[in-house]
């Protein structure tokens, strides 16, 4: 791996702490932390990123307040706070 | 609110700044044009050359991407394109969200380079978490995404397989299986066709040496994925015989689809699914043009010189673009027995039952559809396609199930904010969407979040 990981940001997902490599998508950065659950469809099930290009908008996410945010077009920064959609349907 | 948003003004707007947006961009500039690149992404070069994060761009995605930084055109990248249209003066306006802030580019001529996207087929069990396009997991891989140790399995369609394996495999995948639908003859005489092309056949057999050990069959397909919140196994099959292999991360997608939402906006003329342009790459509307995945797949060197012609014609110099013409029928042709060896087979339009979801923004399963409805039908019965994507997942899958046609494509192409939408470039308050096709409502239904 020539990946220079050793620089990394630290940001919040639904109020706990991770770290993410520089230059992550915010997609990347979640599926790195476990969270597979980055939304909830009507019926409850979770769903995650698909097309991981812009597509399909199932990993939209409130990032700082802003909702619908696709989650993988957004690189993760320092401090950032991401809210995923857990059935609250928003 | 009166405020006027910003305004940007050129000769020729580039939407999309992949190989063919990058190469029209760059060569309209050297040429003296203003030339503006927009992109919704966060970086340059589209699902192709945009860089795994920590490896830089390198050979010809460098070298392109340098060339555009010199030739002084503007980029724009975070920055989405919601609607266009003719200004009273003829001028095209494009309206962009950039980073959730409205912006407007006004231009003389507009070059469209949207790419594609890839088209997904339902199946049971394939809305689980982990279960993500084969562009999609490399695009999230270039994008950070941890594949070490993760046992991965592929299954779809079309040239992109191989290579995505051998990248998922090179940073740390395990990769279990990977499955082509398309028949073993098909295969055969496509990979014999690359004797005629021996870079293509370096590519491949250095992609076929890049996850050596793992099984590669043509002839299979994905039959469904299982899980509790995320996929464990998939059961796969040839029509005859069946396999579950257990996985972390399920790559499917079957081929590309162009994305040609802003053509159809615009009236451009649809020919077989393709936007259709002449010699110089003119669409059927004066003053826009059309380069690379829109006008057929044919993957990276064709958009590369289709966004060349573009741009030199575009910029008033065709001459210099018509030593480009015969490499460039080269590789058509070359497209067209790709799409022939990866044509789909009708196994594939079986696997979802009923409850499988369909349309995965409004929750429709396939047992909603009535095979006889139009598409519209279809929208205005279930609200298959009025989700955030619009369509854009669903509609290549329910056209590819039941022969329907796209429907009619509305202002705002994405979702896109009111702040931005009732602000004209003009600075006031007027709606100045589409002539034909008047800003519609937003893309929110009672499901959107």
């Amino acid at each position: 791996m020539t990946d220079d990981v050793r620089s990394t940001v630290s940001f919040v997902v639904d109020g706990e702490p991770h770290r993410a490599a520089v230059g992550s998508s915010v997609a990347a950065a979640l599926l790195n932390a476990g969270i597979w659950r980055v939304r909830q469809a009507v019926d409850g099930a979770p769903r995650a990123p698909l097309c991981g290009m812009g597509v399909c908008y199932e990993c939209r996410v409130t990032i700082d307040g802003v909702a619908h945010q696709r989650a993988c077009l957004v690189p993760v920064a320092e401090g950032m706070n991401v809210r995923t959609i857990g059935g609250s349907g928003e | 609110m009166t405020a006027a948003l910003e305004l940007l003004d050129a000769d020729l707007a580039v939407v999309g700044a992949g190989p063919a947006g990058i190469a029209a961009a760059a060569c309209a500039a050297e040429s003296g044009a203003r030339a503006v690149v927009v992109d919704e992404s966060p970086r340059v070069g589209g699902q192709i050359w945009r860089p795994r994060l920590g490896h830089p761009p390198r050979g010809t995605a460098r070298r392109w991407i340098e060339r555009l930084e010199r030739s002084g055109a503007v980029v724009r990248i975070g920055a989405s394109v919601i609607d266009a249209y003719r200004d009273d003066r003829g001028a095209f306006v494009l309206r962009v969200e950039e980073q959730g802030m409205p912006v407007a580019l006004r231009a003389s001529q507009l070059l469209l380079a949207t790419g594609a996207r890839e088209r997904f087929l339902p199946f049971p069990g394939w809305t689980l978490p982990g279960v993500v396009g084969i562009g999609g997991a490399q695009a999230l891989l270039k994008a950070g995404m941890d594949v070490r140790g993760k046992r991965v399995v592929i299954a779809g369609s079309g040239p992109l397989l191989l290579p995505v394996a051998a990248s998922l495999r090179g940073a740390g995948a395990q990769v279990a299986f990977v499955a082509e639908q398309a028949s073993p003859r098909r295969v055969v005489s496509f990979a014999l066709g690359l004797w005629r092309r021996p870079a293509a056949l370096v590519d491949a057999v250095r992609y076929r040496a890049g996850f050596a050990g793992a099984p590669y069959r043509t002839g299979w397909w994905v039959r469904e994925a299982r899980g509790e919140g995320v996929v464990r196994e998939v059961v796969l099959t040839d029509g005859r015989h069946s396999r579950v292999v257990p996985c972390d991360l399920l790559c499917t997608g079957y081929g590309l689809v162009p994305n040609l939402e802003l053509a159809r906006l615009l009236g451009c003329a649809i020919e077989g699914g393709v936007v259709g342009v002449d010699e110089a790459q003119r669409t059927s509307v004066a003053g826009v043009w059309c380069a690379g995945e829109p006008t057929g797949i044919g993957g990276v060197d064709l958009a590369l010189l289709e966004g060349q012609v573009a741009g030199l014609c575009a910029a008033g110099r065709p001459d210099e673009a018509r030593r480009l013409f015969p490499p460039r029928a080269r590789l058509r042709r070359m497209a067209a027995s790709m799409e022939r060896t990866f044509a789909l087979r009708d196994e594939l339009r079986a696997l979802a039952t009923p409850q499988t979801i369909v349309c995965r923004c409004e929750d429709v399963p396939m047992g909603a559809f009535d095979a006889a409805w139009s598409p519209r039908q279809a929208k205005l019965y279930t609200r298959a396609g009025m989700g955030p994507c619009q369509g854009r997942v669903c509609g290549p899958a329910l056209a590819h199930l039941y022969g329907w046609p796209a429907d009619v494509v509305r202002a705002p192409i994405e979702p896109a904010r009111l702040s931005g939408l009732h602000r004209s470039p003009e600075g006031s308050d007027a709606n100045a969407g589409s002539g034909e096709s008047p800003a519609a409502p937003l893309a929110k239904g009672p499901h959107f979040g």
